[in-house]
């Protein structure tokens, strides 16, 4: 198949230059886009039906089209790249940032330019440190040849680009978090509406896009919607950097057409099970998506038909649960992730989060009780969406909630016991 | 308290944003650069240059993990506690550094060398289990590889 995000990518080798990228065809699509109006632009990722990497799958036309435009829109405006990849399992970002920063770059001119923004920043995590060097050294490069700054590529367009490296914490990737971290704050979502694309960083306009989204963006404008929908095997356009990890031959991460079968990732690219090791189950897409059994393998991944199986297509990079680890205990590490990670902003989980990760220890240590099957199911049913502040605790509930129902009988077993599998 | 290297710093980030506020993340990272961690009397003279106050500065520095108020040793390393190292053999590679450290997680080494932190999910899935020292990331450990590793740190 044809690659697209990660056809310049040299494995373990240096990122292309900026003359080396415009020998492959780089920054062409920039010089197009100048050429049409923001709104041309917004009109060509919205038909090609590009949906949100970052994890929710929110049309990124149809984001940029609620930006309010022209002279009476508040300025300046902001474009901001979440680099923020913390997502349990994710490391398919890394890959793009390490890889080709030039893509990024030339992704977020466009993009800053069909919102009309001035001002971009690259929210980067802080481990991130060669992805870090990259990009700093790879937009001093592009600012060298004007194609960033004053008036760049001799249009009356300009833009600065400037990485800001996170302090930490998995609260920052929620975009409105992000935002408050990036004015300097603790990293605490924020109330909406008005939704960021209205009144985000400092109160204006803010579009927050995931960096795969972004670098997708140039490839749309350089070969059109149609055939950007034509890379997907679904209605979904595209294609998609998916990861396996966890117990396989072959952990990594791979560009293949959005809608590839999970299958065909476990088995033609992962080469399955390492030796001795049996699949029991995954989680598809990152940490906070429901588990999936082998009766699913067969599964399109993409945003809808993860959904319709009751789970999130996520970031796209899954977790392989093998039938030698305790699905109590891998939820366990789970929840205490995500109960150390909440930024304690709202109640149900600022406690919610601590009381589960509390049960399930004591569950794994055999002080379990009965009535604590309860208290979970009771967590996974309230913290959901509509009680929480953000999306962090409905997302922590995701693999709890479909592991008591999958491996009821393990938790069972761990009542007033060790754990078995210890 | 605060060296003019890290005031001249501290001032050139201030530049980037429209507001001093935004300053605050880096400005903390600047002093834990140069002195391995952010006392008490560098956050007041960080809120005086920013115009702030020392509880809005402290608010940030307590909020993010890698804002490290406390002293460490002379090397921090971050190890990786999240879902896919945990399947891969997080527990081994932890008792282990806790074992020859003599620590728990969250200690520093009595002769101040090592501080042992948990981590977020470090990117580095697809070469589980992992850890990170001194901004090196180390992946695809086994126990056996600590020591040599280790041994680099003075």
């Amino acid at each position: 198949m044809e690659l697209v995000l990660t056809k310049n990518i040299r494995p373990e080798g240096e990122p292309l230059t900026l003359a080396e990228y415009e020998q492959a065809g780089g920054y062409e699509a920039l010089r197009r886009a100048l050429g049409m109006s923001p709104q041309e632009v917004q009109r060509m990722v919205t038909e090609a039906n590009l949906l949100g990497r970052g994890g929710a799958g929110f049309p990124t036309g149809r984001k940029w089209a609620s930006v309010p435009m022209g002279e009476r829109a508040r300025t300046p405006k902001y474009f901001v790249v979440n680099a923020d990849e913390m997502e349990p399992g994710a490391m398919k970002d890394r890959l793009l940032l390490e890889g080709d920063p030039h893509q990024l770059i030339e992704g977020i001119i466009i993009s800053a330019y069909a919102v009309e923004a001035s001002q971009a920043y690259i929210f980067l995590r802080w481990e991130y440190r060669l992805a870090a060097r990259r990009l700093v050294s790879a937009l001093s490069q592009a600012y060298h040849h004007n194609r960033l700054g004053r008036r760049l590529l001799g249009s009356s367009f300009s833009l600065d680009i400037h990485v800001h490296l996170s302090g930490g914490r998995y609260m920052c990737g929620e975009a409105e978090a992000l935002l408050s971290a990036l004015e300097g704050r603790r990293a605490v979502p924020r109330s909406k509406p008005p939704y960021p694309t209205v009144c985000g960083l400092w109160g204006k306009p803010t579009v927050v896009n995931n960096v795969e989204t972004v670098c997708n963006i140039p490839h749309i404008v350089k070969h059109g919607p149609e055939w950007f929908r034509s890379l997907s095997l679904t209605d979904e356009g595209g294609t998609k950097l998916y990861g396996v990890s966890g117990r396989v031959k072959r952990p990594g991460v791979w560009e293949l057409p959005m809608g590839t079968p999970i299958r065909r990732l476990l088995d033609d690219h992962a080469d399955g099970m390492q030796d001795g090791y049996g699949f029991r189950a995954l989680l598809p897409g990152g940490g906070s998506t429901a588990f999936v059994l082998e009766e699913h393998l067969d599964t399109p991944m993409d945003f809808a038909s993860m959904e319709a199986i009751g789970t999130r297509l996520g970031t796209g990079t899954m977790i392989v649960m093998d039938d030698r680890t305790c699905p109590v205990g891998m939820v366990r590490g789970l929840e205490g992730f995500f109960a150390r990670e909440s930024c304690g902003w709202c109640t149900p989980c600022r406690e919610g989060l601590p009381w589960v990760a509390r049960t399930l220890e004591a569950l794994e240590a055999g002080d379990g009780r009965p009535e604590d099957l309860e208290t979970l199911d009771h967590h996974a049913r309230w913290l959901r969406m509509g009680h929480t502040f953000c999306a962090l605790a409905p997302g922590a509930m995701m693999p709890l909630a479909s592991a008591l129902k999958h491996f009821r009988a393990e938790f069972e077993s761990h009542i007033g016991a060790r754990c078995p599998w210890s | 308290m605060l060296t003019d290297r890290e005031r001249q710093r501290i001032e050139a980030e201030v530049r980037l944003y429209p507001h001093p506020r935004a300053a605050v993340p880096e400005a903390l990272k600047i002093v834990q650069d140069h002195r391995g961690w952010v006392p008490d009397e560098a956050v007041r003279e960080i809120a005086e240059l920013l115009g702030l106050s020392p509880a809005t500065v402290d608010s940030t520095a307590t909020f993010y993990n890698m804002i490290l108020r406390e002293p460490t040793g002379r090397h921090v390393i971050f190890i990786c506690d999240n879902v896919s190292c945990w399947v891969t053999g997080y527990h081994a590679i932890r008792d282990h550094l806790c074992e020859r450290l003599g620590v728990a997680l969250g200690e520093t080494t009595e002769d101040k060398r090592f501080t042992l932190l948990p981590a977020a999910c470090l990117g580095e899935c697809d070469r589980a289990p992992a850890m990170l020292i001194d901004g090196d990331v180390y992946g695809n450990l086994t126990p056996e590889m600590l020591n040599d590793i280790l041994a680099r740190y003075d």
